[in-house]
């Protein structure tokens, strides 16, 4: 008798659970970078994801980059804020999480800045990035280009580093192109060779720290930008 | 002196006994959800807190924006009154803890902020005649920032409408509905958000002979 009362009682609070949960379906968090739309080869995704997990070793700020083939009928900013908290991206209490979302098929773009970040990547610069760096690059259909040179200007930003760019002029200011491109990629090297040698090295999706790759419960609350092409 | 030992000897088998049943009784009452009702309140308070404080962040942005506005649109007068004259009503009512629990109030809040939002957004649109203004750096951030700030007033205000059903399904459904007869009849279901436009649930309609 009481088995059955427990187990009504347990059937009646997952059904009022259930309607919370049911809308939105999001992909599996593989690492740090989900390529759900399949944009970025296997070496720019791993060092991406190298990137993203030297980038939060030493500021234990997240950073995902997210391809996706469709947002399932939701606008981009409902869908970014909605993943951000699935993933439970940044850590819990520093709300230090943040996404970049590219949907080739719909042509957009956001980024998605958790609650801890929004001081340092603010919605102005958030803009700023799409506008002036991922989006020239998307036009052209260089997408990876895009979203490694996005993810280096996000990550500056988050340092307090980046600055205003114009999104007309970029041709003419070559010499910050450079310093920008390359700077991270020595650090890469550097952070990427550490990890080579230090442990069985790139290998991501066992259940090592670095494979398994979760998200630490940061809150989001719809700050950041996004932008189409 | 016999009483008093005597009532030595009554008390102390009873004392250890009440405070076992009561360590006992606690998890397991924690368990039963005792605390749901009023833990869901304060989720909703906070998830209201953060409306109001989206809200804010908002207003502040507009004296700056029709500042920025002001030197290139000049033939918008208009538009640029009526923001600034929603931005004040919207500063006239006090926000704060007891608009939650005031319906009338609540709903001044609501059509004051609903009326600033459409004076942006006709603001938003107006602005497009004016490419320089459009290329200013300024504008573009000031722009931007309104941007993430209605999507995180969208945002807060979802998350409180959650907030609230949460709370009331707790109030209306089984073991909760006993906790609140019980213990927490003072506590009454709390209003969701309606919709702030009046037409929100209208589609826009199109016109094509203009």
């Amino acid at each position: 008798m009481t088995s059955v009362w427990r187990i009504s009682t347990c059937l009646l609070l997952l059904w009022a659970s259930l309607p919370l949960f049911a809308a939105v379906s999001f992909p599996p968090l593989t690492g740090r970078v989900v390529d759900q739309a399949g944009l970025l080869d296997s070496g720019t995704a791993q060092q991406l994801e190298q990137q993203l997990q030297a980038h939060e070793a030493a500021t234990g700020n997240q950073l995902v980059v997210v391809t996706l083939k469709d947002l399932q009928g939701l606008a981009i900013e409902d869908y970014g804020y909605q993943l951000g908290r699935a993933w439970g991206i940044g850590q819990k209490g520093k709300d230090n999480g943040a996404l970049l979302i590219v949907v080739p098929g719909l042509r957009k773009v956001r980024i998605e800045v958790g609650y801890g970040l929004e001081g340092e990547l603010t919605d102005a610069l958030s803009a700023n990035i799409i506008q002036a760096v991922i989006l020239p690059q998307f036009r052209d259909s260089n997408f990876a280009q895009g979203i490694t040179e996005g993810v280096d200007a996000i990550i500056q930003a988050m340092g307090g580093q980046y600055s205003y760019r114009s999104p007309q002029n970029q041709s003419n200011e070559l010499p910050p192109w450079w310093v920008i491109f390359f700077l991270p990629l020595i650090f890469l090297r550097r952070f990427g060779m550490g990890g080579f040698y230090g442990h069985h090295g790139g290998h991501y999706g066992g259940s090592r720290r670095g494979g398994g790759f979760g998200g630490g419960g940061g809150g989001f609350g719809g700050g950041g930008a996004s932008g189409g092409w | 002196m016999t009483t008093l030992i005597t009532a030595r000897w009554e008390l102390r088998p009873l004392f250890p006994r009440s405070l076992l049943v009561l360590l006992f009784t606690l998890p397991w009452l924690s368990g039963c959800g005792v605390n749901n009702i009023p833990t869901y309140d304060e989720q909703a308070k906070a998830a209201w807190a953060q409306v109001e404080n989206q809200y804010q962040r908002r207003a502040d942005l507009v004296p700056n924006l029709v500042a920025t506005v002001k030197g290139y649109a000049t033939h918008e007068q208009e538009t640029l009154i009526a923001v600034t004259e929603a931005r004040a009503k919207v500063g006239s009512i006090q926000a704060g803890k007891d608009l939650l629990d005031n319906p009338q109030k609540l709903q001044q809040f609501q059509a004051a902020q609903s009326e600033l939002g459409s004076a942006l957004q006709r603001l938003m649109v107006v602005v497009e005649r004016y490419p320089d203004l459009k290329a200013n750096q300024n504008f573009l951030a000031l722009q931007s920032q309104l941007e993430g700030t209605e999507n995180r007033i969208s945002v807060a205000r979802r998350d409180f409408i959650q907030a609230v059903n949460q709370y009331n399904r707790e109030i209306r459904t089984f073991p909760g509905r006993i906790w609140h007869w019980i213990l927490y009849s003072d506590m009454p279901l709390r209003e969701t958000y309606e919709a702030t436009n009046q037409n929100a649930e209208q589609a826009p309609k199109v016109d094509f002979n203009d």
